[in-house]
């Protein structure tokens, strides 16, 4: 079932990629469904973030990891290395885990 | 940006085999879907205990966004089997490059088309055998990276007023729906939130349309359906 859905995404990911090319030089895309399909990637992605963030199997997940992810977030709003950010996020949660 | 691209994956890899899927799944899925953020989408809903059906389907989603990549590409892509494998390398980055060194677009779109095609599923399995070897990865607040990875790749996205409102709306959508609706779905009710675009300050002319909303474009035109950058900060205020 997954690795079945998985090659769904995967031939599914390569029509869209593929489309475009095709249909370049047969229809003009309006630009703002364009900027609407940009919002919607941006909008499911930062619905991921809280998610996965915040909640834990439907309830509220411990402290440790919110308070991980908003020092790498915060980190990464103020332009610091992905790295950086990242491996912080973690290692705040970590010790926090520690404590 | 290589470098980004493998310490991505490798928290990609990480996360796959924590979800408890086999070392082998990100390395795969890695090579033949290839776009890193629907993937980190499909592990997310799949590793939470959701269908791999619903992560397949938001996936998709994710990825409606190379149909205009693809619309938007300049002539790169040669033909034959070029054009096969050069279809599967689109990606964020080598667009990005084709789109902005137009006097070396081919060069450019395939140097960094392939580059993430090694580099993504390589840093899947040196993560997928890194995280197989933890017994507790959440003792390590590996689970702290993760959202960590993909608010850093779409910051440059929030730092856009036209996407921050409907997203931060998307967001809270989300997180309400949580403990009610099956896990996957809440991601897909944030979609909601695409409704209210339009009393958000609608779409804007372009990106840069709205990255110039500082006080100081007080006098530019209003193009849009607000009365004005001004009163549409105060509107925001409003409703904080």
């Amino acid at each position: 079932m997954i690795v079945a859905s998985m090659l769904v995404l995967a031939v599914g990911t390569y029509l869209l990629r593929l489309s475009g090319p095709l249909l370049r030089t047969r229809v003009s895309f309006p630009p703002s469904a364009e900027r609407l399909l940009d919002v919607a990637a941006v909008v499911l992605l930062t619905a991921l973030v809280a998610v996965t963030a915040l909640t834990e199997g439907g309830g509220p997940a411990d402290a440790a990891r919110p308070a991980g992810v908003l020092v790498g977030g915060v980190l990464a709003w103020r332009k610091a290395s992905f790295m950086v950010a990242v491996l912080a996020a973690a290692a705040t949660t970590a010790v926090l885990r520690l404590i | 940006m290589c470098l980004a691209v493998g310490v991505t994956s490798v928290s990609y890899g990480a996360v796959s085999v924590a979800s408890g899927l086999p070392f082998w799944f990100p390395v795969v899925m890695g090579t033949l879907v290839l776009a890193g953020s629907s993937e980190f989408l499909f592990v997310g809903i799949v590793g939470a205990g959701g269908s791999p059906v619903a992560g397949a389907l938001a996936g998709l989603l994710v990825n409606a966004r190379h149909l205009p990549y693809g619309l938007a590409l300049p002539d790169v892509l040669g033909r034959g089997w070029r054009r096969a494998l050069g279809v599967h390398v689109m990606n964020d980055e080598s667009v990005v490059f084709a789109l902005t060194r137009k006097e070396n677009a081919a060069r450019s779109y395939w140097t960094s088309g392939i580059g993430v095609l090694v580099c993504w599923p390589l840093g899947a399995l040196l993560g997928a055998a890194l995280g197989s070897t933890v017994s507790d990865p959440n003792a390590f607040g590996l689970d702290a990276m993760f959202p960590v990875v993909i608010l850093a790749l779409i910051l440059p996205s929030l730092r856009d007023r036209v996407a921050r409102r409907p997203a931060l709306l998307g967001a809270v959508i989300a997180l309400v729906c949580a403990p009610l609706l099956p896990t996957g779905l809440p991601l897909l009710a944030s979609l909601a939130a695409l409704a209210a675009v339009p009393l958000l300050g609608g779409l804007g002319t372009s990106p840069s349309a709205s990255a110039d909303a500082s006080p100081s474009a007080d006098a530019r035109p209003s193009a849009g359906p607000s009365a004005g950058t001004s009163g549409d900060a105060e509107s925001e205020r409003g409703r904080a």
